[in-house]
């Protein structure tokens, strides 16, 4: 299927260069030698557990800490009194009882005045071991007043709904950026109104508005979120073995958090155990691990429980939408304006680059080319667990796709078009690229029809519809469910990017040893991703070197270059340019050395794969592993010219870069049950050259993966006292073997035109891509009902109650 | 979210559990509350076994007890006393991987790698005891166990490469 060229072999039978590649990381996680964080001991290291609240908003009157401290094997209980009192020589507050947020927000490390969600952290205790701490939670006593929660974000900025965030003096639930707006536009919102004004008043559009809720989620990484810390006393070292995809970005912002000189602090991320978005953020959890080795001088691990992990750390979406598109009857796309109620829970923790801050949500204009688009979102405060931005969605351009191409659907099915038709209609063509979108994106590169057709060709589109006709006539409910999503990915540019005012560059660093086998060392984290792999490729397109002679080394900010860390689909177009690019330099520095070494000037050389040779005598050459050993000898060099191999780059990407894709999905409805089965899935993803074919189609599988749950499972809801309703597995339910199908590849190659390979990133494109095209297709099969639209998760409950033209909204426990 | 009922009471006497673990006896002393997944991995110090969930949902703590595969998580270690354990570590036989292994590795069945233990243990059940499963029962005989990476498609592929690849001594057999 790949349309690489065919790299040639290494000795061990890997490509040098981009193809399928068994992966190096593999051989330690089948024999069971994965190094998690939990798998962490250190010489008398403690463990500890933290006290959660039971409500979602009340005052804690007093914390009784007295039985727990006479636990026998309790060394410590901590609680937001305590913290109060440790002063923090730092610009962020004067105490260690709040930190900052990732969004220029205040967040309590432990509960002082009030608790703001059901899960909050109130007291934190560190035993001799995990089942002592966890028993010295339950002697704990917390005298709280109860207050009414706000559960519902449609009613939080209501005249005299209680105030959550009283700790800053606030008097409703509006929420502020660094900016000082309280609701975030992007695009012409003068432009947009006319061109729908015009569209209602003209009997040749028409205008459809829809209101779309993508209602709370949670990534649910098997491995949970943890860290081991430890300070020593002696040279004021703090190590952290911690769950981070970014452990540069963590180890400044404890810098600023504990006050800790940036130098001392060593965060290490050993082996992750998937990540999604849910270990970028800073969570108390880890706050007070690092506190507890202040306190007791020893290694404390502090390791959350699923049910902890569900309803704590960071959730994903909960935006309420409302879109309107207005279209010519013949299917032209004029114009979409969005509002939406965004939902950040009890403290703006969202993490995300700071210029818009709802994130990529503006990409929403979506793969086609019409000429308005508008936004507004209102950010507010609820009694919910802080977070919003995670679970593979590009900062939210899963919510942007989910309601441009729900849209696209409630559009057709107001034209009476097939959808597939509609979206031929107004993808953008090959000649628009590189193309601004209405609300400034400048999408790099894409031929959008062509993936489409192979989507269409691959499903047998025209069959499946007749299928679908000859089923409806039978009373079978079958429905096919198109998405076609443009992501912009690998945040990014300096000029306009960056994370508490950490620009979104990242550096790397390649040495050559003298028998020419290399290291090279990342700044970007795997959580399954494949970077010991797929970088060796990267450099071993670059310079000619075995994949198997190329170390590299990540995971640990002691022994790598800052760097931001691995979300947001940006190691590739970030870290994999920054590791061409770093490629390149040796090569350079390779043909000085060459020169020197076949007496000829630098400009005399020509490269092939591995090896400078004199132009015009292909003999007359020097392979990599030659110089590298040349380099480090006693070669005469040229002046100017310092020998070694060795290389450092920083990459500051021009541009974000584009990946899109089609999805197809078939599925069954059973109209008595509500049952949703998907029976096929489709996904054509062009995310420009593939390094490893085999890791890009694993990402994609498991991205389709989140889509069908996403679609018809998964959901965290709450009921109107406040309590957390898929705050373990038995609620939150996650997509098994048994819902997913044998999934149907296909690929279009469009490299992008600024990145050095030409990559683009693809790890959460099926993420992004797939909930819409389950839910298209859920639609589609309701149809014969006259069902336009149902919210996810399309559960059997959910469905049936749309098939009875009552659908209930899925966000609440109320009818 | 709790483990035991509180107690302001010092803790339980320990008692002395004895098992036998990828073929070695292995005899430690632990709380009588202590769960088997604590208990190899704490305990005895095998670490490829996985705690994941508390709820018996995600499967990353499967291993063997008599020749069954269990949640460790849903165990007490004192119930595995006298019993045979094998986990992940004991898939390797004298230095040569098992069929799973290689299937997992040569059918990229993994990407983070946390349920890949539990999911290798099952799978070798399932051709222990049905050396040619269809997809479906492979699907249904993995369906207790939870993936996030993996959409499940190349775990089915490697179980079934281990299905087409059996080991010289399952061919004897």
């Amino acid at each position: 299927m790949t349309a690489v060229e065919e790299a040639p072999l290494s000795p061990a039978g890997n490509p040098i260069g981009f193809g399928n590649m068994k992966r190096v990381e593999d051989q330690r996680f089948i024999r069971g030698e994965g190094n998690y964080v939990d798998d962490v001991n250190l010489p008398g290291m403690l463990h500890s557990a933290i006290l959660r609240s039971p409500y979602a908003h009340a005052r804690i009157k007093s914390i009784d800490t007295s039985a727990a401290e006479a636990l026998p094997g309790v060394v410590a209980v901590i609680t937001g009194k305590t913290l109060e009192g440790i002063p923090r020589p730092s610009l962020l507050g004067d105490n260690f009882a709040w930190m900052p947020t990732l969004s220029y927000d205040t967040q309590a490390v432990l509960a002082t005045d009030k608790v703001r969600f059901q899960g909050q952290e109130v007291a934190f205790v560190v035993a001799t071991d995990r089942y002592i701490a966890k028993d010295a939670l339950e002697l704990i006593d917390v005298d709280y007043e109860q207050l009414e929660p706000v559960m519902d974000a449609k009613k939080a900025m209501e005249p005299g709904a209680p105030v959550i965030r009283d700790d800053k003096g606030q008097t409703d639930n509006s929420i502020t950026d660094v900016h000082g707006h309280k609701t975030w536009e992007s695009g012409n919102a003068i432009g947009t109104a006319e061109a729908i004004a015009q569209a209602e008043n003209d009997p040749n559009c028409v205008v459809v508005t829809q209101e779309i809720m993508y209602p709370r989620v949670h990534p649910a990484p098997m491995e949970t979120c943890g860290s081991v810390s430890y300070l020593d006393k002696v040279t004021g070292q703090l190590t952290m073995y911690t769950t981070s995809q970014a452990p540069h970005a963590h180890r400044t912002v404890y810098a600023m958090v504990a006050g800790l000189p940036e130098h001392k602090i060593r965060i290490i991320s050993p082996d992750v155990g998937g990540g999604f978005g849910n270990k970028v953020g800073v969570y108390p959890g880890y706050v007070l691990s690092v506190i507890g080795t202040i306190v007791t001088g020893k290694p404390v691990k502090w390791m959350e429980d699923r049910g902890e992990n569900l309803m704590s750390t960071s959730f994903a979406r909960d935006y309420h939408m409302t879109g309107t598109i207005a279209a010519t009857k013949e299917g032209k796309i004029l114009a979409v304006d969005v509002d939406v109620l965004a939902d950040h829970g009890a403290f703006n923790g969202v993490a995300q680059p700071t210029n818009y801050p709802a994130g990529f949500f503006h990409i929403f204009s979506g793969s086609y080319d019409y000429p308005h688009a508008h936004c507004k979102v209102t950010p507010v405060y609820t009694n919910k667990a802080p977070g919003g931005v995670a679970y593979a969605c590009s900062f939210r351009i899963t919510e942007a796709v989910y309601l441009i191409e729900r849209l696209v659907d409630c559009l057709a099915a107001e034209l009476n078009m097939d959808p597939a038709e509609l979206r031929l209609k107004n993808l953008l063509r090959p000649e628009q690229f590189p193309y601004t979108s209405p609300t400034g994106w400048e999408y790099d590169s894409g031929e959008y029809e062509k993936t489409m057709r192979v989507a269409m060709e691959i499903a047998g589109y025209d069959e499946l519809r007749k299928e679908q006709e000859e089923k409806r006539a039978r009373g079978e409910y079958m429905g096919i469910g198109f998405s076609f999503f443009t992501e912009g990915v690998g945040a990014g540019p300096r000029k306009d990017m960056d994370i508490l005012g950490l620009g979104m560059a990242d550096g790397i660093e390649l040495r050559v040893h003298p028998t020419g086998k290399a290291v090279l060392r990342l700044s970007v984290q795997s959580q399954g991703q494949a970077h010991e792999t797929t970088y060796a490729q990267i450099v071993a397109h670059e310079l000619g070197i075995n994949p198997e002679d190329i170390e590299v080394v990540h995971g640990d900010t002691d022994q790598t270059p800052f760097g931001l860390g691995t979300y947001g689909s940006r190691s590739t177009p970030v870290s994999g340019a920054a590791a061409a690019v770093v490629s390149r330099k040796v090569k350079e520095r390779a043909r000085q050395v060459a020169a020197a070494a076949l007496e000829c000037s630098p400009d005399d050389l020509e490269w092939e794969l591995g090896r400078w040779f004199v132009k015009g005598d292909k003999e007359r050459g020097k392979t990599i592993t030659e110089i590298a050993l040349l380099s480090h000898g006693s070669l005469e060099l040229p002046e100017g010219v310092e020998g070694h191999l060795d290389a450092t780059a920083v990459y500051n990407p021009p541009n974000l870069t584009y990946p899109y894709g089609c999805y197809i999905c078939v599925v069954d409805v059973d109209p008595g049950t509500g049952q949703v089965k998907v029976r096929r899935f489709i996904a054509v993803d062009d995310c420009g050259t593939r390094i490893n074919p085999m890791v890009v189609e694993g990402q994609v599988h498991g991205g389709l993966a989140d889509g069908i749950g996403m679609a018809l499972m998964e959901l965290i809801a709450f009921d109107e006292d406040g309590n957390n309703l898929g705050g373990s597995f038995m609620d939150y339910l996650l997509p098994t073997a048994m819902e997913c199908p044998t999934y149907e590849l296909g690929e279009t190659v469009t490299p992008s035109p600024h990145h050095p390979i030409g990559a683009k990133g693809v790890g959460e494109s099926a993420t992004v891509g797939s909930p819409p095209a389950v839910v298209n297709a859920v639609m589609d099969a309701l149809a014969p009902f006259g069902v336009r639209h149902a919210d996810m998760p399309l559960t059997p409950a959910n469905v049936w109650r749309a098939i009875q033209g009552n659908p209930i909204r899925v966000d609440m426990a109320v009818e | 979210m709790r483990f035991a009922v509180p107690s302001n009471q010092a803790k339980e006497p320990d008692m002395q559990v004895t098992m036998t673990i990828n073929g070695e006896s292995v005899t430690k002393e632990c709380e009588p509350r202590t769960l088997l997944v604590h208990f190899i991995r704490d305990i005895v110090g095998l670490r490829g076994t996985h705690w994941g969930c508390d709820t018996s949902n995600c499967g990353t703590c499967v291993l063997w007890v008599d020749g069954e595969p269990v949640k460790s998580c849903t165990m007490l270690a004192a119930m595995a006393d006298g019993r045979e354990v094998r986990t992940v570590e004991g898939l390797e036989q004298n230095g040569q991987l098992d069929p799973i292994q290689e299937g997992f590795r040569e059918c990229h069945g993994l990407q983070c790698g946390f349920c890949t233990p539990g999911m290798m243990m099952t799978g070798r059940w399932i051709l222990d005891n049905n050396p040619n499963p269809s997809e479906e029962e492979i699907r249904e005989g993995i369906s207790g166990q939870l993936c996030r990476c993996t959409g499940y498609h190349n775990i089915v592929k490697s179980i079934q490469w281990a299905a087409e690849h059996p080991a010289e001594n399952e061919v004897k057999a």
